[in-house]
């Protein structure tokens, strides 16, 4: 049996179609990643899945539980952690354990113990006696995650859990995700990020309510037809407006400082490229061939998308 | 069921409590509100400030001016020698009543006629300017009727007028006529209103505004669960205020209290079914804080205004009145002053008691059925 399972689930607000037809399954123990740009849809998607929204239409079943049919028992297996910091900022870090604890009906023994782990498992010990809404966006995040683990859920749900948080704390929030998977729980994570996408173990693109494709990260990558240019440039605008211009049936990205030009045969494309860029006096530092990122797949896609 | 309720309860409790600033809005306003509205909040007339223009200057014209004085109701500021003074002293307000006597005053009433006493008003105050208009004439008839009893009998040699009416007036629940016996207990129902239904509705916004209710709502924690955690705290807080303010009332303005304080409380508890009823309704129509308190003061003005507080439903036009049967707080001043001050129970209050449980359980029962929409 499948951790989770969508049919056709939609969700319209008014004349918008926040999500539109979603199909997929992930399996136990899985790290699934949600993928997408703002406003694709992310949120509503988890907000239907752990049964806080009802679908317009479409269904989703989540350890096998109807989630609108069957929302409360469905919520004993669930942990989510909502985008924004969802814990009381005028409780202590203890306080806010004891309450989620006392709210999932946790029995008062082994209680400590599990409190006390999970504490030491986001190295917020020292912290047990401060107001959450003192702590550091890090530190609230990894709080998040500790009240969304208390009871022990089978399957659990983020959204966006790294947002605005420093890469030192990022880092400690994903091996804290790894951990759960070696346990055995089912991780469902929204992200826009697509360095945190290539950490799951398949990813579902998602742009503007519609599942573009769904598969493991290298997959994805295979969908990109041909390779990427990566071109160095001191006047990256310049040359993008440049290349879209000259270089024909070409997609060509911005990526801060540099290019990443699409291309089916990298070497006829490469000296077209030097050559035009020089014939317009934008200097070219350098030309080589990349390994594509998801972020490419997605710009590859989401062109695609717009063409077709 | 009871495990969630009771964490939920110590939760709010927490929370309520932990802020200073909250503690002192909780607890000590009421206090200092009751003894502010206990001063300030005075219907009583005293020490009116009064000029004299008394053109006639003889034993009898200033015998009357005395008896006002000696009243305590007017306080004689000032004697006016010339006419434009008047109108002066009336458009700078410095006083709110002269007595103008005629010249020739003394003698008409030595000659046993009629002589005119005329007293001028400033009537931008008209309640103030009515009882002022009450005590003079209750003045110039005690003068009248001890004239009669001296110049009668001496003009015509006997007693010849001896009968007529004496009212005699005794005010029965409120002897002294004190205003503050009437007000001071009122402000209970202000207080309680206020209190519970604006923190109630802000309490349950908060958790909107601050992204906490998501989280709540994943989690097995029931509707009623819910809404009774976040409801039962404002009723402990309501009756904690009554009783602040009932010993504020008793120990300091020394209003009696005559009825049960059993009687107070259990009405109390019917109150706050309205009260929380429509705290909670408001949070379901409010997305943010500043909107729950914006839409609790909507209520909260007419509601006090429209409710026999300081202005009697009786002089209200009749529409306005039927409409007042909808305010909780007409039916718990009654139940109030008639505890406080008449010392009724509940076979005299059961009306008013009835009022409030038929209006708190369509308030509460309609805010829980909209409170879900909000959930789902």
């Amino acid at each position: 049996m499948d951790a989770i399972t969508t049919d056709n689930l939609t969700k319209r607000f008014g004349n918008l179609t926040a999500v539109d037809g979603l199909t997929l399954s992930v399996a136990p123990g899985e790290l699934f990643g949600l993928v997408g740009s703002d406003g694709a849809g992310k949120t509503t998607t988890m907000r239907m899945l752990t049964g806080i929204m009802d679908p317009t239409e479409g269904s989703a079943r989540v350890m096998g539980r109807h989630t609108v049919r069957e929302a409360e028992p469905l919520k004993e297996e669930i942990g989510y952690m909502s985008q924004r910091f969802g814990l009381y900022p005028d409780l202590t870090v203890l306080e806010n354990l004891h309450f989620y604890a006392d709210i999932y009906g946790l029995p008062r023994r082994g209680r400590d113990e599990k409190i006390g782990l999970l504490l030491s498992f986001s190295n917020l010990t020292p912290f047990g006696k401060r107001l959450a809404g003192n702590l550091s966006g890090g530190m609230k995040q990894k709080l998040g995650l500790a009240c969304a683990l208390i009871h022990t859920p089978k399957v659990l749900f983020l959204d966006e859990p790294t947002n605005g948080v420093d890469p030192v704390s990022r880092r400690d929030f994903w091996r804290i995700l790894y951990q759960l998977l070696r346990e055995g729980v089912t991780v469902f994570v929204a992200t826009a990020y697509l360095d945190e996408a290539d950490r799951c173990n398949r990813v579902g693109l998602i742009h503007r309510g519609k599942l573009l494709a769904c598969d493991t990260p290298d997959n994805l990558r295979g969908l990109m037809d041909g390779t990427i240019l990566e071109v160095r440039t001191p006047d990256p605008r310049r040359a993008a407006l440049l290349l879209r211009e000259r270089l024909e049936g070409e997609s060509v990205g911005i990526f801060g400082d540099r290019l990443h030009v699409v291309t089916r045969d990298a070497e006829e494309t490469g000296r077209a490229i030097k050559a035009i860029m020089e014939g317009a006096g934008v200097t070219v530092q350098s030309i080589r061939p990349v390994e594509p990122s998801l972020e490419d797949v997605l710009v590859s896609v989401l062109s695609g998308e717009a063409t077709r | 069921m009871l495990e969630r309720l009771r964490c939920m309860l110590v939760k709010e409790i927490i929370q309520a409590l932990r802020d200073p600033r909250m503690r002192f809005i909780l607890f000590i306003i009421p206090a200092v509100q009751t003894v502010i509205f206990g001063y300030a909040v005075n219907t009583d007339v005293r020490n009116v400030k009064t000029a004299v223009y008394d053109q006639d200057n003889t034993p009898e014209s200033r015998d009357l001016a005395a008896r006002f004085q000696r009243s305590g109701y007017f306080l004689i500021t000032e004697r006016i020698g010339r006419e434009s003074r008047v109108r002066e002293l009336m458009d700078r307000g410095e006083v709110k009543a002269i007595l103008r006597i005629n010249r020739g005053f003394g003698a008409e009433l030595g000659g046993g006629r009629t002589a005119p006493l005329q007293i001028i008003l400033d009537g931008t105050d008209s309640n103030t300017a009515g009882i002022v208009l009450n005590y003079a004439s209750r003045i110039t008839a005690r003068f009248n009727d001890e004239l009669r009893g001296t110049q009668l009998p001496r003009s015509r040699g006997a007693r010849v007028f001896a009968g007529g009416v004496q009212l005699q007036s005794r005010a029965w629940f409120n002897e002294n006529l004190e205003s503050s016996n009437y007000y001071v207990p009122a402000v209970i129902a202000n207080i309680v209103l206020i209190i519970t239904m604006l923190l109630s509705s802000m309490a349950v916004v908060r958790e909107k505004e601050i992204g906490t209710m998501e989280q709540m709502i994943v989690t097995p924690i029931s509707r009623s669960e819910f809404i009774l955690g976040k409801t039962i705290p404002f009723v402990l807080i309501g009756f904690i205020d009554v009783a602040v303010i009932t010993a504020v009332s008793k120990f300091w303005f020394q209003v009696p209290i005559r009825g049960s304080l059993l009687l107070l409380f259990g009405a109390t508890a019917l109150f706050l079914m309205s009260t929380l009823g429509f705290g909670l309704f408001i949070s379901t129509i409010s997305t943010t804080q500043q909107q729950a308190m914006m839409s609790s003061f909507f209520f909260i003005f007419p509601a006090m205004l429209l409710s026999g507080f300081a202005f009697p439903i009786e002089n209200m036009p009749r529409v306005i009145q039927y409409f007042t049967y909808l305010n909780p707080l007409r039916y718990y001043l009654v139940i109030i002053r008639g505890i406080f001050l008449k010392g009724v129970g509940a076979d005299i209050l059961w009306p008013q008691m009835a009022g409030l449980l038929v209006l708190g359980s369509v308030i509460l029962g309609f805010a829980v059925k909209r409170f879900r929409k909000t959930l789902a």
